[in-house]
């Protein structure tokens, strides 16, 4: 199997062995409950309002999952090794970061399905919302990497980490929320898909840029 | 039963290393600068000097992860140095979940290499635990399945820091193997030792200069 | 000129007599713009006096913007040439460019006030000068988050070339979200023709800013070399 396989299926075991999908489902599931708890049951408030949030809970937790994606290869020495293969590190990242996004990012964008009915989406959105959110997911894979990467070497470095992720969150958010709201939803999507495969193209490359600089 | 060597199967690899006037710094702080020599095929280099010297900087200078303040470092005979040589550093670089046979097929895709796992256990003595996750391992296990990476693919220049560490009288006589045959074969060693490890070696170098 | 600045020590000469005279060009040119932009120049035809608060937040903006492009180069000389005088010049020059832009989102929201009816208003300008502000932070306390000042370095200008490559899109978002959301901008800086009158006031206070850029961040690397002697100096009383 060639290099970009093994990492693919080692990150997805290690994902797995880790706890798998159910923190951030469980993340995502969380933060959904809250914005009803925080806004009112009101139905119509929550028509308007709670599918752009869905948005907000999935970012969130793909976040949560960012911080542990290259700390411990940096600890263990496994980065290092990652340096010696003929694979160049770039590849290496995306095979990770794909790891990632079907690991957590797929099935966070298909528990948005039922998120986004108990937030009021007409039925008839959701394929729609669940389709901008595996894009939304990829994207924020592809820039996450790269703050997953610089933030590598800072024990618990997860909330400078969102800081620094966070404005790079927004145009994704920005065009999916609009999906979620119904609101010129040809033009966000194909947007969403730009940005989508914008990141996954650069993300990895500057991440590693910073990873060679991490393992010195 | 001792480990092929990785060049039997080839005609013996020509290689060299040449270091010239490296100067290395590390925290702002220079740890030794000035530092050259040179290793031909089957040399066996031993890299000497107290805590702190730069010995594990040098290392991994050589390894190509650290940018030295001055200085060159030259491989001869090989196109990308990156992929001609095997670095073991003070981490293993083991993932606690993963079991033993995950390790070995992980590195020979990331390595592109392919030495048989029942080689690999044989050379040092691996094949009892193969299913057991590296939690499960002791130190000295631990030590010997990241100095299984040596094996893995053949590369002809190993860089070691402290491979003997955590390894009991049989662990080291099965790493001095390896390193019998590895120079054999044409390849070159350069070990960070603390304490000799058995073979007389060709020239040490002594840090900081 | 920057080869020759270059040597830290011939930039610390430099900036010697540059610093101050900077500085009080900047004061100069406040002393000039502030009374002309409060008193003697026109009252905007709608907004009537409020819009004097422009000469305040408009130059912040442009200068908030000018400090990360100024961020961006010194980043990318850093990453290209190593240089040491890159990252000083870098790490000094983000807190005056944050300093701007909270002076932007603040004024702006103390300008939007009377004509929104509230304290903030969320329109297109204003969004993507506050994500500009949150880059701005995330760059700074990506460098104090590290120890090592070289790595430091060389990770933070990656994080803000990548920054100067996220801005625009965001720029390009936020205003595709503006008129999604809200048909007519309520806020215009001085309306789409400025007039005559406004434009001096208006350029002083845009050179004051600028000059103060230069001169903190001058201060701001001084400060960091002096530091970094002092550190030298102990370090090596310590190994010998």
């Amino acid at each position: 199997m060639s290099a970009l396989g093994v990492t693919f299926k080692r990150e997805l075991a290690l994902l797995w062995a880790g706890g798998g999908a159910l923190a951030p489902l469980g993340y995502f599931f969380g933060t959904a409950m809250l914005v009803p708890l925080a806004m009112g049951p009101d139905r119509a408030l929550l028509q308007t309002a709670g599918p752009p949030l869905v948005w907000i809970a999935a970012a969130l937790a793909m976040l949560a999952m960012l911080e542990r994606l290259f700390q411990s290869d940096l600890e263990d020495g496994s980065l290092e090794q990652m340096l010696l293969s003929p694979t160049p590190l770039e590849g290496i990242v995306i095979a990770k970061a794909c790891a990632l996004w079907v690991a957590i990012g797929l099935p966070l964008a298909l528990a948005g399905a039922p998120v986004a009915i108990a937030l009021q989406a007409p039925v008839e959105r959701v394929p729609l919302i669940v389709l901008s959110l595996a894009l939304g997911t990829a994207a924020f894979t592809g820039v996450g990497v790269i703050g997953a990467a610089v933030t590598a070497s800072v024990k618990r470095g997860g909330v400078l980490l969102a800081l620094i992720v966070l404005p790079m969150f927004a145009p994704p958010i920005i065009f999916g929320a609009s999906v979620a709201s119904g609101e010129d939803v040809g033009a966000a999507l194909s947007i969403l898909a730009g940005c989508a495969l914008a990141a996954i193209a650069l993300g990895p490359i500057a991440a590693a840029a910073a990873l060679r600089l991490q393992a010195e | 039963m001792s480990a092929r060597g990785p060049f039997q199967d080839n005609p013996p690899h020509k290689s060299g290393i040449r270091v010239e006037a490296l100067a290395l710094s590390r925290g702002g702080r220079i740890l030794f600068e000035g530092l050259s020599f040179a290793a031909a095929s089957g040399d066996y280099v031993e890299v000497q000097g107290s805590n702190g010297s730069g010995k594990t900087s040098l290392l991994r200078a050589m390894a190509g992860l650290l940018t030295p303040k001055a200085g060159e470092i030259a491989f001869d005979g090989v196109e990308e140095p990156a992929l001609a040589l095997h670095y073991v550093g003070h981490a293993n670089a083991l993932k606690r979940e993963a079991s033993v046979r995950d390790h070995l097929r992980y590195w020979a895709g990331l390595f592109e290499g392919g030495a048989r796992e029942q080689v690999v256990g044989q050379a040092l003595d691996l094949t009892r635990v193969m299913s057991l996750p590296v939690r499960a391992l002791s130190q000295g296990q631990a030590r010997r399945l990241a100095l299984s990476r040596l094996i893995i693919a053949p590369r002809p220049i190993w860089l070691l820091d402290e491979p003997a560490a955590a390894l009991d009288d049989a662990g080291k006589a099965a790493l001095n193997e390896l390193i019998g045959s590895h120079r054999a074969g044409g390849g070159i060693v350069v070990a960070a030792v603390h304490e000799p490890l058995g073979p007389a070696p060709s020239q040490t170098i002594r840090v900081p200069r | 000129m920057f080869a020759f600045l270059a040597n830290p020590a011939r930039f610390m000469a430099f900036s010697a007599w540059a610093a101050p005279i900077l500085f009080a060009g900047a004061l100069i040119l406040f002393a000039t713009g502030i009374p002309w932009a409060l008193f003697y120049s026109p009252p905007d035809y709608q907004m009537g006096d409020t819009v004097r608060i422009m000469y305040v937040h408009v130059p912040a903006a442009w200068w908030s913007m000018g400090a990360y492009a100024f961020l961006a180069g010194a980043s990318f000389v850093s990453l290209v040439w190593r240089h040491v005088l890159a990252d000083v010049a870098a790490r000094a020059a983000a807190p005056v460019g944050a300093v701007f832009a909270a002076i932007c989102l603040i004024t702006g929201s103390l300008w939007g006030a009377p004509t929104w009816g509230t304290w903030w208003e969320w329109d297109g300008r204003m969004t993507s000068m506050l994500v500009l502000f949150i880059t701005y932070l995330g760059y700074i306390a990506l460098w104090n988050a590290i120890e090592d000042e070289e790595r430091a370095a060389r990770l933070a200008a990656i994080l803000c070339l990548v920054g100067a490559i996220n801005l625009p899109i965001v720029k390009f978002s936020v205003d595709w979200w503006s008129t999604l959301h809200q048909p007519a901008s309520i806020m215009r800086s001085g309306g789409s023709a400025i007039n005559g009158e406004m434009l001096g006031p208006l350029l002083t206070m845009g050179g004051a800013y600028l000059l103060l850029f230069g001169a903190l961040t001058l201060m701001n690397m001084r400060a960091a070399i002096f530091r970094r002697r002092v550190q030298s100096a102990e370090l090596r009383k310590a190994q010998s």
